[in-house]
């Protein structure tokens, strides 16, 4: 197979510019002729939704909650990066580009990242338009404030929730193109399979999660902005329901999976607590504005942390990163929590924790400064651990928080399978190795309102494929076989519930392909998952029955897809002998640590093709060649 | 800790329900509410019995599924907080607690702890946005809006959209949820060209999704897990009134 990345030709600041007018349109009154599916309803499958009806596209929206406003892009706290330059301190659209590509450790492609910090500054214009009410100085103007990463103001913020205000703006635009009759709303159902015409995604199969019934859409392209698959290693920032089986489903029906192994670990997490938990929750990033990472000199020092002199902290990131100090990118603070940690210096019960201490915020800015900050944040915390964090600092570890890696998708946001798109977290393209805090909210919106809405018209005026009826072959056959597989779940009557099995692959991910990853560790964990897949479909065990709202029969359908994410997530840590951005393979660092990438053997993207359950997936490689951008060591000192 | 869980379970909209109740001998008073449910429903999936069905996602109070309404109050004993958000160290060791879903004419039952809020979505359908089409929005920075709006229009915005105020209404009217809305866009210099209309359309489609009426009692914003105030009610009220008399001046929605 070979990969066609289509990049348009000519300069990099001119690409998006040029293939604008290279593209083909769809006549307006042809719009209406086609329907096109949008699975999920975040940042990027709203704003693609409503982008696409205001467009006259007929439209239909898929969502596993009771409501297009619950998905797990609500919960994203701190910021959205734009190249506004607002703050006249040298930002622009090249900087942010510049700055995203370095922080994703240079694996990441050159053209999607520029024209993501291109379209940026259309995303803030059109969210304000919105009524998004991000924050404000006193004049009026709009704020910002620094993330990790860069060492400019570009990220916008709406208090804690940026991620909830920019979400409902696209939720309401949404709903408007609902009251119009241009999008149709489908909220509980669960896309279980992708319907492939002539190698073209021409459908879906759905559950209704409530009725249980299962049946085929189809339409003339299908776009995936599912998230991401982070939930595969079960205890992680993201919400309950998010998970990887629209993304998987479609793999499993020849799309590509691009760089699974680039999973992030998000540094501001409350330490886990209890064997109970089922996820953890993220502290923002924006807090390392204010707050100061430490922990003591001395290792296994137990005393409480006002009683530690200043002298004897050891304030880490300020100390071997004095350039960025605490706003390091996520992956850098992330592993230097772990060596900490490992040093035997962790805070808390079990060691594995490190102090955000705001007592000099308090004290430089005053309370009152800090609340309305972080006022939210510090109430949540309060809320988790019963601790007061203006008083006593907050106890922080890293945990998987994002995924890097998804579908395989060209510079048009179309995977090797003519006619399906994916965007937002469930695509692979513009966060390389690692995202740099507050991009993820640029890449959704970008991707939905500005790029998708133009690359689909080129897909769509081809008319290559005809929609089929859905009573087609193809359909009829998918919808049986997912029937069979659900029928399968719930007649195995085994001994294990779907959650334990869930844990059991989400520690073998964390412990050996977490922060840090060995050959010999990956090998046995790839053994490890494949025995338990094998456990799993013997020994499940799934109450209930299909016809009827039963969620652990949803779980279980996750989870068995999680099973087989899991063993390729390793497979491609294991074919990338080098370390870049959050994949840290211990045999390769430098003398201080840090990633020691091998842009020789390894500047490319890993794509990988499904074999069948049993058989190892098979790798192709897009090269990565930077046209402007230099390729250097990543430094933060 | 030990408690006791009285928790109603129904199979769907046309079986009747009933009380079931449950021992968690192993709750540990740093678990969520939730949490401890987890462990029962293990428990309950182990033994081959249907776990029980609840709404939840995020976990951290903001995507707004959860609905529990916990020992007769939505989202349990204390303020500001979803259902997600309590943990069983604000129960006693011994507790008997009482688990129902958000009951409402306007929110169907569909399973156990799992209510339909699709009403929501209708209500937002009926003006809960600015209608401004992807591409024709001006430079962000070109209307500048004093902090003071902007702050109270987020206050406003914070609304998770969960429906507990409709829970905790004697009369289930969804009127702090529609002037939450109502008063987050009309805030806006963006929001004021559709403000009547917005809430003429959204007070009826409150009013045809079965919602009851404000008779002002102040129960919604005493369990609102945002701690948004009835004062936007008023505001909603005022708005109301303004757009209704140019309606019957104009004869015609202006």
């Amino acid at each position: 197979m070979k990969l066609n990345a289509n990049i348009p030709s000519g300069p990099l600041t001119q690409k998006w510019t040029n293939h604008k007018h290279e593209i083909r349109l769809v006549n307006p009154a042809n719009k209406r002729k086609y329907d096109i599916i949008v699975v999920g309803t975040g940042l990027s499958g709203a704003s693609a939704a409503a982008t696409l009806a205001e467009l006259g596209y007929n439209v239909k929206s898929f969502c596993v909650q009771d409501s297009a406003r619950r998905a797990h892009s609500v919960a994203a706290q701190g910021g959205i990066n734009a190249a506004k330059n607002y703050r006249n301190d040298g930002d622009n659209i090249y900087r942010l580009f510049y700055d995203t590509l370095k922080g994703g450790d240079f694996r990441a492609r050159e053209a999607n990242v520029y024209r993501m910090a291109e379209v940026s500054v259309n995303v803030i214009d059109q969210a304000v338009a919105q009524g998004v009410p991000f924050a404000r100085e006193y004049s009026g103007y709009l704020a910002t404030r620094s993330f990790g990463g860069a060492q400019v103001s570009r990220t916008f913020y709406a208090r804690g929730q940026t991620g909830q205000q920019l979400l409902l703006g696209a939720y309401q635009a949404l709903m408007h193109q609902v009251s119009l009759g241009a999008v149709k709303m489908f909220p509980r159902h669960e896309m279980l399979e992708l319907i492939v015409v002539n190698g073209h995604a021409k459908g879906i199969v759905v559950r209704d999660l409530v009725s249980g019934k299962i049946s085929s859409v189809m339409a003339d392209a299908v776009v995936l902005a599912s998230g991401g698959y982070a939930n595969a290693f079960y205890l992680t920032t993201s919400g309950g329901a998010s998970n990887a089986t629209a993304i998987w489903r479609a793999h499993r029906k020849g799309a590509l999976f691009a760089n699974p192994c680039y999973t992030q670990i998000h540094p501001t997490c409350i330490p886990v607590s209890g064997d109970y938990q089922c996820k953890l929750t993220l502290m923002s990033e924006s807090l390392r504005n204010d707050g100061r990472v430490w922990v003591p000199k001395k290792a296994g020092d137990k005393r409480p942390s006002k009683d530690i002199p200043d002298n004897e902290r050891d304030y880490y990131l300020e100390r071997i990163y004095p350039a960025y100090g605490n706003l390091v990118p996520r992956d850098i603070a992330s592993r230097a929590a772990k060596r900490v940690c490992d040093e035997g210096r962790g805070v808390g019960p079990g060691g594995l924790g490190v102090f955000l201490d705001f007592r000099d915020a308090v004290a430089r800015l005053g309370k009152e400064v800090v609340e309305e900050r972080y006022g939210n944040l510090f109430e949540m915390y309060r809320e988790i651990t019963a601790e007061n964090a203006y008083e006593t600092p907050m106890r922080i570890y890293p945990a998987i928080h994002y995924t890097m890696g998804g579908l395989w998708v060209d510079y048009n946001l179309m995977s090797n399978l003519p006619g399906l798109f994916v965007v937002g977290e469930a695509n692979f393209s513009d966060h390389g190795a690692n995202r740099l805090g507050a991009s993820g909210l640029m890449q959704g919106l970008g991707d939905g309102y500005f790029i998708l809405p133009y690359t689909i018209g080129d897909y769509l005026a081809r008319n290559e494929v005809k929609r089929p009826p859905s009573d087609v072959a193809e359909a009829k056959q998918a919808e049986q076989e997912t029937a069979q597989r659900l029928n399968k779940l719930l007649t195995i009557r085994g001994k294990r519930t779907p959650v334990e099995f869930h844990k059991q692959l989400g520690k073998l991910l964390w412990d050996n392909c977490g922060m840090a990853r060995e050959e010999a560790s990956l090998k046995k964990a790839i053994q490890d998952i494949a025995a338990l897949r094998h456990e799993f479909w013997e020994n499940v065990l799934v109450p209930g029955s299909h016809d009827d709202l039963n969620m652990a029969l949803e779980r279980a359908g996750r989870v068995a897809d999680f099973l087989e994410l899991g063993e390729l997530l390793c497979l491609d840590a294991l074919s990338r002998a080098e370390s870049c951005g959050c994949h840290f393979r211990t045999e390769f660092q430098t003398p201080e640590g840090e990633c020691l990438r091998n842009d020789a053997e390894y500047a490319y993207v890993a794509a990988w093709e499904f074999a069948g359950p049993d058989k190892p997936a098979q790798l192709h490689k897009e090269p990565l060649t930077y046209e402007e951008a230099h390729m250097a060591q990543r430094s933060y000192k | 800790m030990k408690v006791t869980v009285r928790v109603w379970r129904q199979k769907n909209a046309k079986t009747p329900g009933r009380f079931v109740e449950y021992e968690v001998a192993d709750a540990s008073p740093d678990m969520s509410f939730f949490e401890m449910l987890d462990v029962l429903n293990e428990r309950i999936t182990k033994q081959g019995e249907e776990p029980i069905a609840f709404d939840s996602d995020c976990r951290e109070g903001i995507c707004g599924a959860c609905s529990c309404v916990i020992n007769g109050e939505a989202h349990g004993p204390e303020k500001k907080v979803t259902t997600c958000q309590t943990y069983m160290r604000s129960f006693q060791d011994g507790q008997v607690i009482i688990v129902e879903p958000f009951r409402a004419k306007a929110f169907p039952l569909i399973k156990d702890l799992v209510v339909d809020r699709s009403a929501f979505d209708r209500i937002i359908q009926a003006g809960g946005f600015i209608s401004v089409n992807t591409g024709s929005a001006p430079e962000a920075n070109t209307v500048p809006l004093p902090k003071y709006h902007s702050d109270l229009a987020m206050d406003a915005a914070s609304c998770i959209g969960c429906g507990a105020c409709v829970a905790a209404c004697k009369n289930t009217s969804a009127s702090l949820f529609v002037a939450a809305k109502v008063s987050h866009l009309n805030l806006l210099p963006q929001g004021k060209p559709e403000k009547d209309p917005r809430v003429l359309g959204m007070v009826q489609a409150m009013d045809e999704a079965g919602f009851g009426s404000c008779t002002v009692t102040g129960s919604c914003e005493a369990v609102c897990p945002k701690g948004i105030p009835i004062s936007f009610i008023s505001r909603m009220n005022y708005d109301f009134i303004a757009a209704a008399l140019k309606l019957r001046v104009h004869g015609r929605r202006v």
